[in-house]
């Protein structure tokens, strides 16, 4: 059986996790195309205008795999984190996608870790169940998608980003060490379906690195540092992506040797909408050069690009006068 | 202490009510205007909702009366609105008022949190006048949402133009004055009274419309353009699918007066569409369009702020319930850009619309 999984949204994360499972439960696993005009273009036409832009290329990937796969894998992820969610749009995604046509069965399981982790497991077993009756192949499979997940979860605290830690994993590149961090170190901050789709952020790590920068995202700080640093704010957020952002943002404007902070928004999005500007407070305080880029499907890129040079040139120019 | 809190329709009436049984002394902001708007969007986060740059504007002009102390209900998400005590906080505090924050976390185990709090605030009082405190509030809330009722139901049918606005602005006077439990049973008696008296021509054939929605633009009519008055005026009645006092009792008694609509038949009714809740009233919209639909209901439309993420799933999915029913819905987004004659022009299109197709279906059917 062919399993479709998008190459959107929480792809970014948790795609390790599913392709081991769903292999090791002898099913073939099935991914969208990569972000594009097309892709985009689907989605737009399907989706209401008012959703964020990786909502409308979720559409676009959901679409393309009709055809391709038997089953479409589209899980409810309400919640991942004790008392945390992620985003209403991704609670109601199951939902939203129903209503379109012509699409194959979709393995719809809730998950939800809101109370406790028991949750997890039921619904390991629940899509477990549709291809095998045995708990132990289930169990075994859970066993080692978790594992190649963490090693995931290291390797990019190690400071790789998603596609090479993956590439790594599947053994497509080298395992050798990492260059040294230069001096001239950017964060970049967002969702990381915004800032790892190489076409939504129009490839802003490839650009950033081109131009020089070492680039350091939310993602490569462990999750222990996050938390310590996030329970700084004056009440906790309920938005597991937020956390990590400003968990992340708060643990960096403490390290010596940042120069600068870009933080990318999808236009609309709600989350980003207060954490943004929370980052940005903080930011300001310590005096870091910050940069605030939202997105959504009609931004140009050499406004972009342009941008992003200008914001290069005064780290660089506030680098040289005042040192690091 | 002087205690303010953000206006939200005629929420300031039994909030007021409330905390002045208790003895603390209440600053209410003025009536959200184009200058609180003009204020909130200059100072709140670009893309925050609209209600977080109304609220702002609120303490802002209410730290201008004198208030020094913000009471704030909170949440645990996912709607962003249980993070804007904070951000509001944040903000008021760079610009440089100097305001203490009280923020009402919903209660995530038990009432008592929320009891405690606002004994907290009350300084000396006993339990059992908080009890009473609350209950005049509740009571009071029950008045207004009862007035607003009627006005619902005389605005498209009443022969003088304009007189259901003035006899609605009038009762909700006399409530807002009455500050004892007898005082309110009286003004009740005569705002019931005064609507009652308005000239009506109850023969009238009028379009019925549900609105259905975010809370803050469905209760506050400066936020959506005084939808309820326009829609009347255009000869519609309408109805909501969110009443003070039913949020009350929904959120913060915890359904313990009986006999009031509920959220969970309104979810019940979602779960054909929309199988979990997305936060914020996004799967009761969803629920009460069916309900609204079911009850035979010409139309109905969905208001919210720009960029509501609840409001955004149940606008991806109303179009499958619509097709169902086959009742028109019509998505309103308010931001502090919404122009008042775009907004007329929409509504008068859509009220010929349900005109004509209930004149066509009622034709037929004879």
């Amino acid at each position: 059986m062919k399993i479709g999984i998008p190459r959107s949204l929480l792809y970014y994360y948790y795609y390790p996790l599913w392709r081991v499972f769903f292999e090791e439960l002898g099913a073939e696993v099935v991914l969208s195309s990569h972000s594009a005009k097309g892709i985009l273009a689907e989605g737009l036409k399907n989706a209401v205008d008012e959703v964020c832009l990786p909502v409308k290329m979720f559409y676009g990937h959901v679409l393309d795999l009709a055809g391709k796969a038997d089953m479409i894998f589209l899980p409810r992820i309400v919640s991942v984190e004790k008392r945390e969610y992620i985003c209403p749009k991704i609670l109601g995604l199951p939902d939203m996608i129903r209503c379109l046509k012509n699409l194959p069965p979709l393995i719809e399981v809730d998950i939800n870790l809101y109370k406790n982790n028991k949750d997890f497991y039921c619904a390991i077993k629940n899509i477990g169940n549709i291809f095998t009756k045995n708990h132990l192949d289930i169990w075994r499979a859970c066993l080692k998608a978790l594992q190649v997940q963490k090693k995931y979860f290291k390797l990019m605290e190690m400071g790789l980003m998603p596609s090479e830690a993956l590439a790594l994993i599947e053994g497509r590149v080298e395992d050798k060490f990492l260059p040294d961090g230069e001096k001239f170190n950017i964060v970049l901050l967002g969702h990381p379906y915004n800032i790892y789709d190489p076409y939504i952020s129009m490839d802003i790590i490839y650009r950033l690195r081109a131009m020089g920068a070492v680039v350091a995202t939310a993602e490569h700080v462990s999750e222990k540092i996050v938390r310590s640093c996030a329970a700084r704010l004056p009440k906790r957020l309920f938005w597991t992506l937020g956390n990590r952002m400003i968990g992340a943002a708060l643990h960096y404007l403490e390290q010596p040797g940042i120069s600068g902070m870009i933080h990318v928004a999808a236009f609309g999005c709600g989350p980003d909408s207060m954490t943004g500007g929370i980052i940005e407070r903080y930011a300001h305080g310590s005096g870091l050069p910050f940069l605030n880029l939202t997105l959504d499907e009609h931004t140009g890129e050499a406004g972009v690009m342009t941008r992003l040079e200008a914001f290069l040139d005064m780290v660089r120019w506030r680098k040289a006068a005042f040192g690091s | 202490m002087r205690v303010t809190f953000p206006h939200m329709g005629n929420l300031f009436i039994p909030v007021k009510a409330m905390l002045q049984y208790l003895g603390v002394d209440v600053v209410v902001p003025p009536p959200s205007s184009k200058r609180t708007l003009t204020i909130g969007a200059k100072y709140g986060p670009e893309f925050a909702c609209l209600p977080l740059k109304l609220n702002l504007g609120n303490f802002i002009e209410a730290s201008e009366k004198g208030a020094d102390t913000i009471i704030m209900a909170g949440g645990c998400g996912p709607c962003r609105f249980g993070y804007y005590a904070q951000i509001e906080h944040a903000i008021l505090k760079e610009l440089g008022y100097d305001m203490k924050l009280i923020g009402l976390e919903p209660p995530q185990k038990h009432l008592t949190e929320l009891l405690a709090k606002i004994k907290a605030l009350s300084g000396t009082s006993s339990w059992w006048h908080i009890f009473q405190a609350i209950r005049f509030g509740y009571r009071k809330a029950k008045a207004v949402d009862e007035v607003e009722m009627a006005a619902f139901r005389s605005r498209p049918r009443e022969l003088t133009p304009g007189s259901t606005e003035k006899a609605y602005a009038k009762s909700l006077e006399m409530l807002d004055r009455a500050d004892s439990e007898i005082a309110l049973a009286e003004a009740k008696r005569n705002a019931d009274e005064l609507m009652s008296a308005v000239a009506v021509d109850s023969k009238k054939a009028v379009v019925k419309v549900g609105l259905i929605g975010e809370i803050y633009t469905l209760l506050d009519p400066f936020s959506n353009q005084y939808l309820e008055r326009t829609l009347g005026r255009l000869g519609t009645e309408v109805d909501r699918s969110i009443y003070l006092s039913e949020w009350v009792n929904d959120h913060i008694f915890m359904g313990l007066v009986k006999g009031l609509r509920s959220r969970k038949k309104a979810c019940e009714a979602a779960r054909p569409y929309l199988r979990h809740f997305v936060g914020g009233h996004g799967q009761e919209s969803v629920g009460n369009a069916v309900n609204f639909a079911r009850a035979g209901y010409d139309g109905i439309i969905q208001v919210f702020p720009f960029t509501c993420m609840p409001e955004i799933v149940a606008e991806s999915i109303l179009p499958e319930m619509r097709s169902d029913y086959g009742t028109p819905v019509m998505t309103m987004i308010m931001d502090e850009h919404t122009g008042e004659a775009g907004t007329l022009t929409r509504l008068e299109a859509f009220v010929d619309l349900l005109a004509r197709k209930k004149e066509v279906k009622e034709v037929s059917c004879k």
